[in-house]
């Protein structure tokens, strides 16, 4: 056999993970926490994100050279984003210089 | 190299059915080959909405408050409800690739007829999201109305929220044309234990256009619930 088998137990237990993690970030948003809402919202969104990849994606059983793609992606991504992020939030740091 | 000289079960499989091409040593180089391009252009997607995300951070960033005060216009009950339905989905699909795997016909045609529905259902619900839009003047251009001082950066946000659930829907449909040739394939018989790289490959696509809604779903519906 080719392919390398996941136990159909995992997907049901990726499945109600996913599930369980929804009902808490709907639940989570509507508590004031202040600046920790987005802290919560995107930390259970990335968590959400890596169940489906490892498992769903099978990136956890697939081989090395694919890991290396899949992170070298989402380091491309956190580039965009920090580097952009890096100017807009930083703009009003120093004084305009004229 | 001849094949004669490697195992006997890889020269069976070049004079046997067609799926092998004649450019890969084996099966299981040509399925790692396949799944590898298709994580490669799922990279280029990764930046492809990366940029329509950054441009939601940068401009959320900047309205913050007129951000959480849009977003307070969208339905969480029925983002919630999508949500699971995507998930749902998810699951199926993962059953699909594995029914396909272990070559159980019948379970590969149910899994992924369950998912296309399941697809169906989140568009029905989009196209039920964008009506109430259009009926509440939130769809940016000439007839958007928005009230108090915050109209202009409100229109950002639609716009955003137009642009990436747009184009995450665009590619739930392209997802559905992938699995209704899968069902015709698989209904002749096509995939099993020896050959199921389609289905596994089209499983990886699925399974990116969830990952993108799980960002989506809390950036654009949940922001803004508390306050």
């Amino acid at each position: 056999m080719s392919e390398q088998l996941v136990p159909r137990k995992v997907y049901f237990a990726v499945f109600a993970a996913l599930l369980v993690l929804t009902t808490i970030t709907t639940a989570v948003a509507f508590i004031d926490l202040g600046p920790w809402n987005t802290v919560a919202a995107l930390g259970i969104a990335f968590v959400k994100a890596t169940l489906v990849a490892l498992y769903f994606m099978h990136v956890k059983y697939s081989p090395r050279l694919t890991q290396i793609v899949v992170a070298g992606g989402i380091f491309w991504l956190a580039i965009l984003i920090v580097l952009t992020l890096s100017d807009f939030m930083t703009r009003g740091w120093l004084p305009v210089l004229r | 190299m001849a094949d004669a000289t490697r195992l006997p079960g890889v020269a069976s499989v070049h004079s046997g059915p067609s799926e092998l091409q004649h450019h890969f040593d084996t099966p299981e180089q040509q399925r790692e080959a396949s799944s590898l391009g298709m994580w490669v252009f799922l990279v280029t997607e990764i930046l492809f909405f990366g940029g329509l995300f950054t441009a939601y951070v940068v401009y959320r960033h900047q309205y913050a408050s007129a951000f959480a005060e849009a977003s307070r216009h969208l339905d969480v009950t029925l983002g919630t409800f999508n949500t699971a339905v995507l998930i749902i989905s998810s699951l199926t699909m993962a059953l699909a690739v594995h029914s396909a795997a272990t070559g159980r016909r019948k379970a590969i045609i149910f899994f992924l007829v369950a998912t296309m529905v399941l697809g169906a259902v989140f568009l029905g619900v989009k196209a039920v999201e964008y009506h109430h839009k259009f009926e509440d003047h939130l769809v940016p251009g000439p007839h958007f109305q928005f009230p108090g001082p915050h109209a202009r950066p409100a229109e950002i946000f639609f716009s955003l929220y137009f642009t990436m659930t747009g184009l995450h829907a665009a590619h739930m449909i392209v997802g559905l044309g992938l699995l209704t040739v899968l069902v015709l394939q698989a209904h002749k018989g096509r995939y099993g234990p020896r050959y199921s790289t389609p289905v596994e490959v089209s499983g990886l696509y699925w399974h990116f256009v969830d990952v993108v809604w799980i960002f989506l779903f809390p950036l654009l519906y949940l922001i803004g619930r508390h306050a």
